[in-house]
């Protein structure tokens, strides 16, 4: 057996099926748990609407994340491929910066950034154009701007590889056999960069349809996603049987976009993305 | 002769560089040598750790802030300094997420004493098979504890208790004063999370299902140790998350949400808004009528170091200690004010009881709340989420 396959079945088979099998447990109290053979929670899952509501809305918020990721990472990626800076580490390193600093603390920033003595509306009030602060926090918006804020990277740096690995030469070639500008990147660069800008969306896709504390910081009550839906169960109602069931539905669901992914891009793309 | 890890590692990549090795030995010996190095540097560290304390380390989880502030620099800091044990002291987002780390780790290791909240919690841990059995017998500054706020975890484990209670608070309405006056406040009571003018500038507290409970009882006209109806009290709720702009799920957040006026009314933690009072914040605070009352102790985890731990414990009820901590936490002390002189600072605070007997608080009664916990939990974690 090959240490890749060993490591695999360590540290994720074995611990995912221990999940599966307390999936069928039934909790009888607050952190009190009978072992069994229940679909309970399962059948719990299936015709409550309460989760399916939460399924949906992590979804349709990791594609608006994804997206917007992927259109406001491809710019610095592409200028920092494409610099004829000689410090390109320099940039490199800018962006893994913020990782430095804790999650939970860049997210916060926000509060600092567009609450209502934030710097945006300190600006905004200083220079007279709104009377009153505007309400940015606790709202959708500002839980995909948190979110967008801790996941670009991902999206740049995978992109970046990308492009890093486009050979130099084809568009200028292009570019000598007539296309524009726009037609050389269009038909050029935006191509060969495809597997660095889908295996950005699927690590950002992912990321975002697992988290739970953005929207606890940045959301109001109406923003909340399926990984606040484990926290209550696991850590509030210590309900672990029901815990388990969710998340091992949420590692299915995020199972089915991968293998969605590799029907469409080709898992090799992946590898190839990440070098 | 002996050579070091990088001059092995160098002629490893030349012996590869030369071909004499193909990438993927060279990968291996380079996994082994990294296992190695972990597994000497992992002892070593331990080792290291182990020479350098020359006493115990006691692992205390609290509320953070200023409470964990206060104890830190009037308790723990000094304590070491006078014993050589060390109290290594971190955050908790609630007990239950303790619970949860103790239970999936299936030990108690770096965890021993907890900040723990009221009685419930008290019954949970020890029905959890967590509590301990202190020895009051080394914990002697414990005469000078109230009876009164003694009496219920005594009634849980009449035998030995498994904690000392060290404060206790209220969780009443804090209001921004240039937004809504003290009459208004007084006047409508617990009905102030409700007013409708005030939508949009108002909190909650998302982390406790019993707290927002306790408040749409006050708001259904219910006594909140007996309620009858339940759906009139998730009604209120639902009313008063219809007018806010968030739930907050720590007293940092609280703090934060009141001192940048992002809300102007909350429930909020009576010594939280002694701190925001004492930072010079317009922020007032009532106490409606039965409003919530609770006790905090000092939970010690079963299996940890029994003796340090009295110890500690001992040193954090001595009077110069606990006083200070209470002037620095904003809450008054577990200490009997009829057998303890309380200074100024602490007979100002909210809350605060001279009678000693903590008559004229309301407390939440296990014996009705805890039955009912698992129900009502999930049903607030759903409507919180405008199920």
């Amino acid at each position: 057996m090959s240490p890749a396959l060993v490591t695999i079945t360590l540290l994720v088979v074995v611990p995912m099926s221990l999940i599966l099998i307390y999936s069928f447990y039934i909790n009888i109290d607050l952190g009190v748990d009978r072992p069994a053979f229940s679909f309970e929670n399962w059948s719990e899952l299936f015709t409550d609407n309460y989760y399916h509501v939460a399924i949906w809305k992590t979804f349709r918020l990791s594609v608006i994340v994804t997206v917007l990721a992927a259109l406001l990472g491809y710019i610095p990626a592409y200028f920092i491929a494409n610099t004829t800076y000689k410090h390109k580490w320099l940039l490199l390193l800018l962006l893994i910066l913020p990782f430095w600093v804790s999650f939970i603390i860049r997210t916060l920033s926000w509060i600092h950034i567009m609450g209502n003595q934030g710097a945006i509306n300190g600006v905004l009030l200083w220079l007279g154009v709104i009377d009153e602060p505007l309400q940015m926090m606790f709202n959708e918006f500002a839980v995909i701007v948190g979110f967008i804020h801790v996941f670009l990277p991902y999206m740049i740096l995978n992109v970046y590889v990308s492009l890093e690995g486009v050979d130099r030469n084809l568009v200028p070639a292009a570019r000598t056999l007539g296309c524009s500008p726009w037609q050389a990147f269009r038909e050029v660069t935006l191509p060969l960069s495809l597997p660095g800008l889908a295996a950005g969306s699927l690590l950002v896709f992912v990321l975002t349809a697992g988290s739970y504390v953005t929207p606890l910081i940045l959301g109001g009550p109406n923003d909340f996603l399926y990984g606040n839906l484990i926290y209550d169960a696991i850590l509030s109602e210590l309900n672990w049987p029901m815990g388990a069931t969710l998340s091992f539905t949420l590692l299915v669901l995020l199972g089915l976009v991968v293998v969605l992914y590799s029907r469409i891009m080709g898992m090799n793309q992946l590898y190839k993305a990440f070098g | 002769m002996k050579i070091s890890s990088t001059k092995r590692y160098e002629t490893l990549r030349e012996r590869m560089g030369n071909g004499d090795m193909d990438r993927r030995s060279f990968m291996a010996l380079l996994g082994y040598a990294g296992i190695a190095a972990g597994v000497a540097g992992g002892s070593m560290t331990a080792l290291s750790r182990h020479a350098m304390a020359a006493g115990t380390d006691i692992y205390f989880e609290g509320w953070g802030g200023v409470v964990s502030e206060a104890l830190r620099k009037h308790a723990f800091d000094p304590y070491t300094a006078k014993s050589g044990n060390k109290v290594i002291d971190s955050a908790f987002g609630g007990e239950s997420e303790v619970l949860t780390k103790i239970k999936a780790a299936g030990s108690i290791d770096g965890h021993n004493m907890l900040h723990s909240s009221g009685v419930s919690w008290y019954q949970r841990w020890v029905d959890n098979g967590y509590g301990s059995e202190l020895n009051e017998a080394n914990i002697p500054n414990m005469v000078n504890v109230m009876d009164a706020i003694i009496k219920p975890f005594r009634a849980i484990t009449p035998n030995s208790l498994s904690a000392v209670p060290y404060d206790y608070g209220t969780t009443g309405i804090a209001y921004n004063t240039k937004y809504v006056s003290k009459e208004e406040a007084e006047a409508l009571g617990a009905n102030l999370l409700l007013k409708k003018e005030l939508k949009g500038k108002i909190g909650g507290w998302g982390g406790d299902w019993a707290n927002r409970a306790w408040y749409g009882a006050l708001q259904s006209d219910q006594d909140p140790n007996n309620i009858k109806d339940w759906d009139a009290v998730w009604e209120k709720a639902r009313e008063h998350r219809g007018l806010i702009v968030k739930y907050w799920e720590s007293g940092a957040e609280l703090m934060d949400l009141l001192a940048k006026e992002e809300i102007y009314v909350t429930e909020a933690w009576s010594g939280r808004v002694a701190a925001l009072q004492a930072q010079g914040h317009p922020i007032g605070y009532l106490d409606p009528k039965n409003g919530l009352a609770w006790m905090e102790s000092m939970f010690v985890l079963k299996g940890s170091p029994m003796a340090d731990a009295e110890e500690l414990l001992n040193f954090m009820l001595a009077p110069e200690t606990a006083l200070a901590v209470a002037e620095g936490q904003k809450y008054p002390s577990s200490l009997d004010p009829n057998k303890i002189a309380m200074s100024d600072v602490i007979k100002g605070l909210p809350a605060f009881d001279p009678t000693g007997k903590l008559e004229g608080l309301v407390f939440r009664d296990p014996t009705t709340w805890n039955p009912v916990e698992k129900a009502q939990k999930k049903q607030w974690n759903r409507l919180k989420k405008g199920a």
